[in-house]
């Protein structure tokens, strides 16, 4: 079938780590596990300072539906309970452990058993997994939608449409089968008929490592998608994969579907075949200041400036620190942070590549309006926000902004307007209205 | 532990990379296309006319200058924008044209057309357009004397002006006019920068590779001056060739800041402009009608643009 794609960019890809297996990051001196990893209500710490702890034991869960529970990922000591800032600015508690370097795993770690929809939910939350694939949106929440009797479709990321990030890639290329496997599960206890595999045309081994993996089920099938950004956000991916647009408001169950991740995919296969939850990240660690890029394996809590050692240290002085990757990622102030379970990329560079160029008057090229995926038009947008309109933002959907950043990348006047957007729905919340 | 220090790193919001292009390189680009036209100009006319192109081009860069320095506004000139204007001030006048009148012309543009409105991106009619309407108002005589051409020199043809092919169809001697041949490559009377449909062609192919433009403005612009020749019983290829179609069509109906964003207004707005150009060639007092259709096209703009808005994704009309 045929179909218009929507606007697109051509980014620089950088896959600089495509051929760099994962490699498993030696156990850190600490970790520092937050407690907030996700989208949703904060866990509360269930261990104790002076505790002992194990691989894969929880250490910190919440009452709340949204919201997913957190497990160490080393063996030892419950060193510090302590309210440290977050990267999105808000205080909350930080988990310190120092570990024992066993590596002990917890008595409870166990395949789960699973007999019904329910069981699986339960297994799915307690595996503490969120979307990996930056949302950190809990997935036992996603994976049970009110209407879950009208979805009939898995639809699996592997765009990884971010420059840079391979991760996802390596995943797919050594893991194909943990990624099919997970996919028949989900589809299994769900009771979803079909499965599509988005995976960008730049990866053509990954495709061809799926589809090997998924011979013996027509019901997964696995889509090349242009190679261009951003075919891994949400609704770009639904439309891309099966033609269903999400409109303004909606969900992906309201188009029958549910998405998912690569990697949320095959940690969950891992849990139901070994009973591990979350408790390790692999990322990629590039950039011009790292002076030797890689893809590891690291336990969650592992601080960053540690990552960065075993890569070699920084090659020069860093001057921007990014977790993720750079067209959505987010610029962090220090590399004492740790890393979170839906960190996929810790990119650093020197001031040369940290810079912000700068912004000069919009010769209206048109070029964002072309590059918006949704069909904004950020200029209009942009003169919304500086006039602090907030009709004209409401009626020229600001909300339907996903904040990829296109319009930015490709703005010859360099004009931040993926930031003017944000800050056009800023607008429009203090104006009581919603975008 | 190589913690850093704490403030060594900077924070900005995503996203944290962007793309080679810059309001200076698209502009760039656009002077670089215009380089066929000024090489033609100068075959044809003689060194004058690059005298001229440096002179308007010079003059231009410094009201620009002058101007953000004065008002203390941040400098803009090397955008180059400025450049773009002046040259396409230049392609747009006679050879013959007095100096002091063709640097008013850039004056009238960049000051009171672009900055008093507030710079680039802001100006509400194309600024070299506006120049020449300016000029051909203010000094109708010089800007409606055309200069012989060099080859008709060296042939031995006993006149110093002659009349535009524009102007010989107005006045009805349809026996003396050039050969589309000699239209298309510009051995014709005209100003500067009009004559040569050929030079124009190559500098709109080298802004649509680069993808500086789009060439959804010049193709439907044509389109129409060649279906409304035909209708007319006319010679579409004349139409097409003679006088300041190729010209405005490419280099001067394109700017950004004053056609539609949407392919759809910009269909609107090439339709338009075609529609009037003729209108004016064909019934008006005026040999040719393509400033004045540029000019009135561009002051509907902002309705087209919002006529002509994209369905957002998932169909809501914005």
């Amino acid at each position: 079938m045929i179909r218009k794609h929507l606007p697109a960019i051509h980014v620089a890809h950088h896959k600089n780590t495509m051929n760099l297996p994962v490699e498993a990051m030696p156990i850190p001196a600490k970790v520092c596990i937050a407690m907030v990893q996700h989208i949703g209500a904060p866990c509360k710490p269930v261990v104790k300072v002076g505790d002992s702890v194990k691989v894969g034991q929880v250490i910190g869960d919440s009452e709340a539906f949204v919201s997913a529970p957190i497990h160490a990922s080393v063996s030892g000591k419950v060193a510090k309970i302590e309210r440290k800032m977050t990267l999105q600015g808000q205080h909350d508690e930080t988990i310190t452990i120092i570990p024992d370097k066993l590596q002990e795993v917890y008595e409870g770690v166990q395949p789960p058993v699973i007999e019904s929809r329910a069981d699986f939910l339960k297994a799915v939350r307690a595996s503490g997994l969120v979307g990996l694939g930056g949302a950190a949106f809990p997935t036992h929440v996603k994976f049970n939608p009110k209407n879950i009797d009208e979805v009939d479709t898995l639809i699996v990321n592997g765009a990884e449409c971010e420059p840079y990030i391979t991760v996802d890639y390596r995943r797919m290329l050594d893991e194909p089968q943990k990624v099919i496997n997970g996919c028949l599960a989900v589809m299994k206890w769900m009771d979803l008929k079909k499965c599509f595999i988005g995976v960008e045309s730049n990866k053509p081994k990954a495709i061809k490592a799926l589809e090997e993996a998924a011979k013996d089920y027509p019901e997964i099938e696995v889509i090349t998608l242009q190679a261009k950004y951003p075919q891994g956000a949400e609704r770009v991916l639904i439309y891309e994969t099966t033609g269903k647009v999400m409109g303004p408001g909606k969900l992906p169950a309201d188009v029958g579907v549910v998405v998912s991740n690569v990697t949320s995919i095959a940690t969950l296969q891992e849990y139901l075949e070994t009973g591990m939850p979350l408790v390790a990240k692999n990322l990629t660690v590039d950039g011009n200041a790292v002076r030797t890029p890689k893809n590891l394996r690291v336990p969650i809590g592992t601080v960053i400036s540690d990552v960065v050692d075993y890569c070699g240290g920084y090659r020069r002085i860093p001057k921007k620190l990014i977790m993720g990757g750079p067209m959505m990622g987010r610029a962090i102030y220090d590399d004492g942070h740790s890393i979170l379970k839906n960190n996929n990329a810790i990119l650093v560079f020197d001031e040369k590549a940290s810079e912000q160029p700068k912004a000069t008057d919009c010769i209206r090229c048109g070029r964002c309006v072309e590059a918006c995926p949704m069909n904004l038009m950020p200029t209009e947008l942009a003169r919304a926000v500086d006039a602090k309109n907030v009709d004209a933002l409401v009626k020229r959907r600001v909300g339907l902004c996903m904040e990829c950043g296109s319009c930015s990348y490709v703005c010859p006047a360099k004009r931040q307007l993926s930031l003017i957007n944000r800050l056009g729905k800023a607008i429009v919340a203090e104006g009581g209205k919603k975008a | 532990m190589s913690r850093l220090a704490q403030g060594s790193l900077v924070v900005s919001s995503s996203p944290h990379v962007h793309s080679e292009a810059t309001t200076q390189k698209i502009m760039l680009d656009v002077i670089i296309a215009m380089i066929p036209a000024i090489i033609m100009s100068a075959v044809v006319f003689g060194e004058r006319a690059v005298l001229m192109t440096c002179v308007c081009a010079g003059a231009s860069a410094a009201f620009e200058a002058l101007y953000r320095k004065l008002m203390k506004k941040e400098q803009t000139v090397q955008d180059l924008s400025a450049i773009v204007t002046g040259i396409l001030i230049a392609l747009n006048v006679p050879v013959t044209l007095p100096f002091w009148q063709a640097v008013l012309g850039c004056g009238f543009a960049i000051i009171i057309v672009k900055q008093l409105f507030g710079g680039i991106g802001q100006n509400f009619v194309n600024p070299a357009i506006a120049a020449r309407v300016f000029l051909l108002v203010s000094f109708a005589t010089p800007m409606t004397t055309w200069s012989v051409t060099r080859q008709m020199v060296a042939a031995g043809v006993d006149a110093t002006t002659m009349a535009t092919p524009l102007g010989l169809l107005a006045e009805g001697a349809v026996d003396q006019l050039p050969s589309n041949l000699d239209l298309f490559l510009g051995f014709c009377g005209g100003s500067l920068g009009e004559t040569s449909a050929l030079a124009l062609l190559i500098g709109g192919i080298y802004l649509v590779v680069r993808k500086v433009i789009s060439p959804v403005i010049p193709v439907s612009y044509m389109a129409t001056v060649a279906l409304f020749a035909l209708l007319m019983g006319q010679d579409p290829i004349f139409h097409l060739c003679a006088g300041g179609v190729m010209l405005g069509a490419i280099f001067m109906a394109t700017d950004y800041t004053t056609a539609p964003l949407t392919t759809t207004g910009r269909i609107i707005f090439g339709v338009g402009c075609g529609f009037i150009t003729m209108v004016i060639r064909l019934f008006g007092s005026y040999p040719e009608g393509v400033s004045f259709a540029i000019m009135l096209m561009n002051i509907i703009t902002p309705h087209i643009d919002n006529l002509s808005r994209r369905k957002l994704y998932g169909g809501v009309k914005a």
